[in-house]
C-alpha cells in the first residue's frame, strides 16, 4: 500500500505570494493565494476595471510535436492533427497558423475527461500548444501521449510558470514591456523575445475580458511578475477572484460544472463541437452527442439570477411547484452585479431565460429565475476582419 | 459591561441582562469580504452552541452559533443591505443580533480577552 500523496506542490512564485501577503491554500495539488490583503471583491473589480495578474502555474501547458515532419506546414498540421481529434470534438485541423481553439477530450460516452485550449504553432509545422487543467493533468497528457504514439512527442511544460494578465488595461501594459503583443488577435498566440529568454503568449483567459496567458521559463518567472507589477494599473489577484470573475463570465468550471457525465451539448458548449467533426460524426461519444445536438437532451445548463443567500455547488434546484428538478454546480456572489448568481442544470424544458424556479439554501427555498450568460458580458478583444 | 469570547470567533457584549453578539475583527478578517448575513428571527429561542445565523462571505457559508442561551430580542437589520460592515466595524456597527441571556453562569464559561488573545496567535 502506498500512502497518500499530502505534500502540496510549490510554484515558481510561491515566495512572492507570500512576499504580497497572499493566503495560500490548497488547490488542484499546488499552494496557491486564494486572495491578497485588498480582498476578493477588491481584486475581482480592480480585474475589471484595469488588469490582475494571476498565478495558474498549476495548468498543464504542453507541446505536441510530429516526430518526423515533412517540413511541408499543410500536411504536418493535418497530420498532428489527426492524432489528437480522434479525442476531442472541436476542428484541430482548420486552425490557422497561431491560432488557439477551446475543445474538450471526451470519454466514451461523450462526457467531459477535461476541457482544454489547443493551439496551432505559427512557426513549426506539426507542432501543438495544448493547456489542459491542472486536476487532470496527468490523466491529459497519458490520454494524449498514448494517442500520439511514437508519431508525435509530448512535451510537458507545466514546470515553468504560466500568468494570466486580465482586464481592460492588460494588453496595454503587457505590450510596455512586450512590444507586439497588441498585434495578437483573441485566440491566437506567439513566442515573444523578453530579456533574453523565450515566452509563449496567448491573448486569452478564463475571466470573459481582454488579456493574455503568458508561459515563462522558471528562471525568469520572478522577474516578468515583478515587471508587470511594476505598472501601476497591474494588481495581484488569486484564485478566489478567479472563480468569482469566471463565474460572471458564465464558464463553466471542470470539475464543477464539468464532469466526466457531461457532455459538450449539456454544458452548453455547442460552438466547441465544429460542424465539419459533427458531420463526419468521428470523435468519443458521437452518437449521443450528435443526438442532443439536434435537440434530444435530458439536461441543460443555465445560468441563474437567486434572491437572497448565495446557492452555492450543490444545492437544489426546484421548480415552482417544489419538484427538485436538477443542482446547482457553480454558485456565489457576483461582485460585479451585488447579487447570487449560479450555473446549474435543469432539464430543457426550465431552461428558457425568464423561467421562474427556487433553489434550497440550507432548507429554504429561494426565488430564481433562469437568465442568459454570460452574467456580465465579454470584452473580448476582436480585430476587424480585412475585407 | 463585559465581553467574552467562544472558540468558534464570536463575542458577546454583555450589558446587564442583554447579550450584543458578533464575530471578532479575527473572524472577519479570516472569512474575508461578508456579501450576506441570514439574521435569526426575533422571538427565537436558542441553546448555548445552536445555529444562530449564518454569514457569508464570497467564497463560503459559514454557520455563527449562540455563545449562550437566550431569546433574541433584536437583529441588526443594516447588515441586510450592508452585510460588509461586519468586515469594516466587527465589534459596533456590524453586531449580528442581541439576547436576552435566560442563563447568566453560563457567560462565566466563555473565554476572556486574555484567553482568546492567546487562542488567536
Amino acid at each position: 500500500m502506498s500512502e497518500p500523496e499530502t505534500s502540496l506542490k510549490t510554484v515558481p512564485l510561491d515566495a512572492g505570494h507570500v512576499a504580497l501577503g497572499g493566503r495560500m491554500v490548497p488547490f488542484g495539488g499546488y499552494s496557491l493565494p486564494v486572495q491578497y490583503p485588498a480582498g476578493i471583491i477588491a481584486e475581482h473589480k480592480w480585474t475589471r476595471e484595469h488588469a490582475g495578474l494571476f498565478d495558474v502555474s498549476h495548468m498543464g501547458p504542453s507541446f505536441l510535436t510530429l516526430t518526423n515532419p515533412t517540413g511541408d506546414a499543410e500536411a504536418d498540421h493535418a497530420a498532428v492533427a489527426a492524432l489528437i481529434e480522434p479525442l476531442v470534438c472541436g476542428d484541430i485541423k482548420g486552425l490557422k497558423p497561431g491560432q488557439v481553439r477551446y475543445t474538450l477530450l471526451l470519454n466514451e460516452n461523450g462526457g467531459a475527461i477535461d476541457d482544454l485550449m489547443i493551439g496551432r504553432s505559427p512557426l513549426f509545422p506539426g507542432s501543438l500548444y495544448i493547456v489542459v487543467n491542472a486536476g487532470t493533468k496527468d490523466n491529459d497528457f497519458a490520454i494524449i501521449a498514448k494517442a500520439a504514439g511514437d508519431k508525435a512527442k509530448l512535451t510537458r511544460a507545466d514546470d515553468g510558470a504560466l500568468l494570466a494578465l486580465q482586464g481592460p488595461e492588460a494588453v496595454a501594459v503587457l505590450e510596455t514591456i512586450v512590444p507586439g503583443v497588441s498585434e495578437l488577435s483573441f485566440m491566437h498566440y506567439g513566442p515573444f523575445d523578453w530579456n533574453g529568454s523565450k515566452l509563449i503568449i496567448a491573448r486569452s483567459g478564463y475571466t470573459g475580458e481582454d488579456g493574455c496567458e503568458i508561459l515563462c521559463s522558471v528562471e525568469k518567472a520572478v522577474q516578468l511578475w515583478d515587471a508587470l507589477l511594476a505598472d501601476e494599473r497591474v494588481k495581484p489577484i488569486g484564485l478566489g477572484a478567479r472563480d468569482s470573475l469566471r463565474l460572471e463570465a458564465g464558464l463553466p468550471l471542470y470539475g464543477h460544472d464539468l464532469d466526466e457525465t457531461v457532455s459538450p451539448i449539456e454544458a452548453g458548449l455547442n460552438f466547441a463541437l465544429s460542424k465539419r467533426r459533427r458531420e463526419a460524426a468521428n470523435f468519443p461519444g458521437a452518437a449521443r452527442i450528435i443526438k442532443e445536438f439536434a435537440g434530444d437532451l435530458k439536461r441543460i445548463r443555465v445560468g441563474l439570477f437567486v434572491e437572497g443567500a448565495p446557492a452555492r455547488e450543490g444545492a437544489e434546484i426546484l421548480d415552482g411547484s417544489g419538484a427538485v428538478i436538477g443542482r446547482v454546480t457553480s454558485g456565489g456572489f457576483a461582485p460585479s452585479l451585488a447579487r447570487a448568481i449560479a450555473l446549474g442544470f435543469v432539464p430543457p424544458a426550465y431552461a428558457n431565460p425568464g423561467t421562474k424556479l427556487q433553489v434550497s439554501v440550507r432548507g429554504r427555498l429561494q426565488p430564481a429565475e433562469v437568465t442568459s450568460t454570460p452574467f456580465v458580458p465579454h470584452r473580448y478583444f476582436r480585430k476587424a476582419k480585412a475585407s | 459591561m463585559t465581553t467574552k469570547f467562544t472558540p468558534d470567533h464570536e463575542y458577546i457584549r454583555v450589558e446587564g441582562s442583554t447579550g450584543i453578539v458578533g464575530i471578532t475583527p479575527y473572524a472577519q478578517e479570516a472569512l474575508g469580504d461578508i456579501v450576506f448575513v441570514e439574521l435569526p428571527a426575533v422571538g427565537k429561542v436558542l441553546k448555548k452552541g445552536d445555529e444562530a445565523a449564518v454569514v457569508e462571505s464570497v467564497k463560503a457559508a459559514s454557520e455563527i452559533y449562540a455563545p449562550v442561551s437566550g431569546t433574541v430580542t433584536e437583529v441588526n437589520d443594516a447588515l441586510s443591505g450592508e452585510p460588509g460592515l461586519i468586515n469594516s466595524d466587527p465589534t459596533a456597527g456590524g453586531w449580528i443580533y442581541k439576547i436576552a441571556i435566560s442563563d447568566a453562569g453560563e457567560i462565566d464559561g466563555l473565554l476572556d480577552d486574555a484567553a482568546y488573545s492567546d487562542l488567536t496567535k
